[in-house]
């Protein structure tokens, strides 16, 4: 039986040598041959999207006139076919890499960090605040989305550093809410008992000893929020309110390939894989943070 | 204890919701029915408030107007069996047939004036009621400036008798009588029910088919109306109108054999269309020109030069051969080809050049404007969403590029992009005109300055306005048609607008279908069909 | 029990009454109006349409004009459909969303619970993997591609359901949707069950109940799963959003006449009565669905009873 939870230790004292809770957690999850393989494929994706310029010999934004919705075609260097207006297909599923990765990891930054600390908050202080609290974050999630998005792209123009803040601002909510399941669960737990009769003060709680404890459900919700912001850009930009042409994203162009499945199926089947394998990736990922940060999981 | 609750509740929820999802069954169908995919909602069942194509599918097989359409859409007699059309063109004698509305009440002269009056009626607020401006006090009364609707030029002489006053010779107007604008309403039904009245149960209509139901999202359903003066030459039975805008999904549904017509499909799909559906795709010319607005009060676009260099640089056949490829008609002029008495479509001389002469010749035009790669051309081309339009300014923006000109594409949604050109905020625009009936004045008014908003580029000259208030005029049809040739010339040779193609009718229609014949106006009336087994 | 209830439809007015007015102001903000379109309205006929709806009144006045309808049940006009108010549209609409909707959110949290505890029990197997795996699929694919696929599979080439259309909600018609529409939930409802199913697993109360010799089937019905149906609780919420906004995708492509689409197209044409509805409809759901996760949490887990 345990005296403290070992989240207490988390910091390393001075020269005394011994294994913070970090690194234990860094050697289970290289120990996850699946998280592994992910991050590996991850940072090649990322790798590639940063460096797509140099890929290609075609540019992102060149009009090929006789090559309009082509099958692959390796001699000429078009790997993954042409778009509807002759574009060539790999580098675009490069660039919206680009777009896509760039939105999913800003956007879901800025819900991880207002969610946790709002549902935290929120959780541990309980009673009529915790209502309040959460009975704003229901005003918001009613709110009809897409007007919200609307007229912010209206005020401030349109630009990508919106898109980021908008798809955010809307993520948080879902993540303030589970961090407040887990935070009402864990606030009744014996060692958080023991912090508040050690008087640690309220804030301390919960920034030291709440938010780690809630931190797996959290990192697994992580993993799937950046898939979900994807999504839902893609959906935006379907409905004409995000990455605007020639700039396109993983949304854009599965939307594209969707409509001629048949016709061209390779319009569909490249960025859908690029974009299903990214999932994976953050989903292993996330599943191999759980696995690993889970202190009793040995 | 608890979850073993927990389990039965859930079961028994999960039953009851199974129960409740059995829902109705389909019924059984031994009658002859046929399906159209109409590609939208309609707006209202009521004829003075349709807008669109595909509320004219609807409400065009339940009521019929003074003229009606045949099924190659020739406009031919209708509520009226005949009539006589006075030497100077400015009175029209309609003599009304003997048939009766759907509830069994004879349709009379009246029901006519009625019903224009309503259309015309400034508090209905009726969207088209500008079409039937030719009417002597039509545009007065439906403006305000006339209160007494007894002043409109249209009276009955007697019950069977319907006499049309008109502002001008108006060459075009018994076609314009086949237009929805122009089609009766029942008086004692609206007096009965009220706004009501085209509520499936109460809806009364003259027309061969009457509406039965409406689930918004879903279908329209029309029965056989065994009143219509016609009705034994009606084969169908039954029609259903699906209102789905997902071209892809209504195509599914087409092979699925759940639709026997549908208004439209993705052009994307053309190659896929004609290998695997060869003989149900039909593609038509339709009177429809697709173009870009120029805002002419904005600079450098005010400069004729600019707009040349512009025009001269679209490859149109590349944009209809390569990008569309449905067949659309590359675009130099105003008018479609076809439309009346047009025949082919305007060319400029500069059409017969080859494109990298006139490449050449635009980017010497630019450099005059003081254009070049130090100081490139920066404007903005707007679109609202769809593929299609998408399609083409990706194609035009590369276009532009050999000139040097930096495009840079903005994508609205739909009413923000008509809001935008309403409002003149824009620098190029896409636009689109279909026409309404079968004229050319019905697309050269657009570049009138009289006509206000919907001149959205703010095109003006005082020479084409004058003509086209000539050709309102003119008697014979000849020379009308030479007047109008002539402002056309004058606003192309100005490039008033960069016209890119005209447009073409894509149907799917399942081998099954007699009566269907292809045309320009894209009108199908459901009278004329029949499916067979 | 019956105060919490009361005192959360009491909250609910209020939260309700600040939802509509936000909404409503907001949607006014957004650039264009219900009657700019590609033939434009001439100006007198603008204006006169414009005076039938009351929309050249200040927007207080609307408002309150609005706030005065609500109060009687009236939604007020559609601008879109003339024929029908919007709610004669609600409440033609709300049953079919409701039933792919209700039956949606049943499979994905029906199957999503099962593979997630499959997967936790067989923890870091090839079991967990494949069944993960699978339930991938579903986050992975896009609705917009997966619907369409579904309906071509099925409805086109191996013709066993139809490809579209609503059939008055008969049981072929719903199949296809509520598939398209609960796919995507089942990977995260499995997602955090199993991770709540194995933190359970390791918990001690379940070490507890295993060392005192407690059959295995008993230590995960009454110990483990309710501990790690928690989350799931929580999300319960979130995927009903999700569903709304994924039914709009799900409704157009299976021509559902539900009001999940009502939501976008009434957005876009700023067809304002309509959304105004929509978001109402939503609204209530929201209240009343947060009322029953608070609920089963107490159910559920007896310390976080919260009164």
């Amino acid at each position: 039986m345990l005296a403290q939870s070992p989240m207490d230790i988390l910091e390393p004292v001075g020269s005394v040598e011994g294994r913070s809770l970090w690194q234990d957690a860094l050697r289970r999850l290289l120990r996850n041959h699946a998280a592994v393989v992910s991050m590996v494929v991850l940072t090649l994706i990322v790798l590639a999207a940063i460096l797509a310029p140099w890929l290609s010999v075609h540019p992102f934004d060149e009009v090929y006139w006789d090559r309009i919705a082509m099958p692959p075609d390796y001699a000429e260097n078009f790997w993954f076919g042409t778009d509807n207006n002759g574009r060539d297909l790999f580098v675009r599923c490069l660039y919206g890499a680009r777009v896509s990765l760039a939105v999913g990891i800003a956007a879901t930054a800025i819900s991880l960090l207002i969610g946790v600390i709002y549902g935290a908050v929120s959780g541990f202080l309980g009673g009529k605040i915790d209502e309040a609290m959460m009975r704003l974050v229901d005003i918001l999630y009613s709110l009809p989305f897409m007007f919200f998005v609307i007229i912010l792209m209206v005020v401030f123009g349109r630009n990508m550093i919106l898109l980021f803040v908008a798809l955010g601002a809307v993520q948080w909510l879902t993540m303030a809410r589970i961090v407040r399941g887990q935070t009402l669960s864990v606030k009744r737990k014996e060692f958080i008992e023991a912090a508040h009769a050690a008087g640690v003060s309220n804030w301390r709680i919960v920034m030291r000893h709440i938010i780690p404890n809630v931190l797996g459900p959290v990192i697994v919700y992580v993993t799937l929020t950046v898939p979900e912001v994807i999504m839902t850009e893609s959906f935006l930009s379907f409905l004409g309110l995000g990455v605007q042409e020639p700039y396109t994203s993983w949304g854009v162009l599965i939307s594209e390939g969707a409509g001629q499945m048949e016709s061209a199926p390779w319009m569909l089947i490249y960025p859908a894989l690029f974009l299903g394998v990214t999932l994976f990736c953050f989903n292993f990922i996330g599943d191999g943070l759980r696995d690993a940060l889970d202190p009793k999981d040995r | 204890m608890q979850s073993r609750r927990l389990r039965a509740i859930g079961i028994s929820a999960a039953l009851a919701l199974l129960a409740w999802a059995g829902g109705a069954p389909l019924p059984a169908q031994a009658e002859m029915v046929y399906r159209i995919a109409t590609m939208g909602e309609p707006k209202s069942l009521d004829p003075h408030f349709v807008s669109g194509t595909w509320e004219n599918y609807v409400v065009g097989d339940a009521f019929m107007g003074l003229l009606t359409d045949a099924a190659d859409a020739k406009p031919i007699p209708g509520a009226a069996e005949s009539w006589t059309i006075s030497d100077d063109g400015l009175t029209y004698t309609f003599k009304i047939r003997d048939h009766t509305w759907s509830d069994g009440v004879p349709v009379t002269a009246d029901d006519f004036v009625f019903s224009f009056q309503r259309i015309l009626d400034p508090k209905l607020a009726a969207e088209y009621a500008s079409l039937l401006y030719p009417i002597k006090n039509a545009e007065a009364y439906n403006t305000g400036k006339l209160t007494d609707p007894n002043q409109l030029g249209v009276r009955a002489l007697d019950p069977k008798t319907l006499e049309i006053k008109l502002e001008g010779p108006t060459g075009y107007f018994l076609e314009l009588m086949t237009h929805y604008t122009a089609w009766p309403v029942p008086k004692h039904a609206i007096e009965k029910f009220g706004a009501d009245w085209i509520k499936p149960g109460n809806f009364v209509g003259n027309g061969p088919f009457t509406i039965v139901e409406w689930t918004p999202n879903a279908q329209i359903v029309a029965v056989k109306n065994p009143k219509f003066y016609d009705a034994a030459n009606v084969k169908l039975d039954k029609v259903i109108y699906y209102p789905d805008e997902d071209r892809n999904a209504v195509t599914k549904r087409f092979r699925a054999g759940e639709i026997d017509l549908a208004d439209d499909f993705a052009s994307e799909q053309i190659d896929f269309l004609k290998r695997e559906l060869p003989n149900e795709t039909k593609i038509a010319p339709y009177l429809g020109t697709y173009y870009y607005v120029v805002n002419v009060t904005r600079k450098p676009f005010d400069n004729p030069a600019v707009r040349r260099a512009l025009s001269l640089a679209i490859e149109r056949d590349a944009i209809t051969g390569k990008v569309l490829k449905t067949g659309e008609i590359p675009a130099y002029g105003v008018v479609p080809p076809g439309t009346g008495d047009w025949g082919d479509g305007y060319q400029p001389e500069w059409a017969k050049l080859s494109y990298p002469e006139r490449v050449a010749e635009a980017k010497s035009l630019l450099k005059q404007a003081g254009y070049g790669p130090d100081n490139p051309l920066k404007l903005e081309l707007s679109y609202n969403t769809s593929e299609n339009h998408k399609r083409i300014a990706v194609a035009v923006q590369s276009m532009w590029k050999q000139l040097g000109v930096q495009a840079e594409l903005v994508n609205r949604e739909v009413k923000v992009h008509y809001d935008v050109m309403k409002e003149n905020q824009f620098d190029i625009a896409r636009a689109a005109w279909v026409a309404d009936y079968n004229d050319p004045q019905d697309f050269l008014y657009l570049l009138e300055t009289r006509t206000g908003v919907q001149n959205y580029g703010r095109y003006s000259n005082p020479e084409f306005d004058q003509l086209m208030r000539a050709q309102g005029q003119e008697r014979d049809a000849a020379a009308r048609l030479d007047v109008m040739k002539q402002a056309e010339r004058i606003a192309m040779s100005e490039d008033a607008w960069l016209p890119i193609y005209y447009y073409v009718s894509k149907n799917l229609l399942s081998q099954k279908v007699e009566g269907y014949e292809t045309n320009t106006k894209q009108v199908h009336r459901s009278r004329w069909v029949s499916i067979k087994e | 029990m019956s105060r919490l209830i009361l005192r959360r439809l009491a909250i609910g007015v209020p939260t309700l009454l600040i939802i509509i007015t936000l909404s409503f102001f907001m949607m006014r903000l957004a650039p264009g109006g219900p009657f700019d379109q590609e033939r434009p309205l001439p100006p007198e006929i603008r204006r006169n349409v414009e005076k039938a709806y009351h929309l050249d009144e200040s927007l207080v006045q609307q408002y309150l004009r609005y706030l005065g309808g609500l109060l009687q049940a009236d939604f007020g006009p559609s601008y879109r459909t003339k024929d029908f108010t919007v709610g004669q549209l609600l409440v033609q609409g709300a049953p079919a969303s409701f039933k792919v909707g209700g039956l949606a959110v049943l499979l994905a949290t029906v199957l999503g619970l099962l593979a997630g505890i499959v997967a936790a029990l067989r923890h870091n197997s090839w079991a967990d993997y494949s069944v993960m795996g699978l339930a991938m699929v579903g986050i992975a694919i896009p609705s917009f591609v997966m619907a369409p696929l579904l309906s071509l599979i099925f409805g086109v080439y191996l013709a066993w359901l139809p490809a579209g259309g609503w059939g008055n909600g008969a049981l072929p018609f719903l199949i296809l949707p509520v598939v398209s529409l609960a796919l995507p939930q089942v990977a995260q409802v499995a997602r955090l069950a199993r991770g709540a199913m194995i933190e359970q697993l390791n918990a001690n109360y379940v070490r507890t109940a295993r060392a005192k010799g407690l059959r295995e089937r008993l230590v995960l019905l009454r110990h483990a799963l309710p501990g790690a149906m928690l989350p799931v609780v929580s999300y319960l919420g979130p995927m009903t959003a999700a569903l709304v906004t994924g039914s709009v995708v799900v409704e157009t492509i299976f021509s559902i006449p539900g009001i999940g689409r009502y939501f976008v197209q009434a957005a876009l044409n700023r067809d304002y009565t309509v959304v105004m509805g929509v978001v109402i409809v939503y609204a209530c759901l929201i209240i009343v669905l947060n009322l029953i996760v608070d609920l089963l949490y107490g159910l559920i887990d007896p310390k976080v009873r919260t009164v």
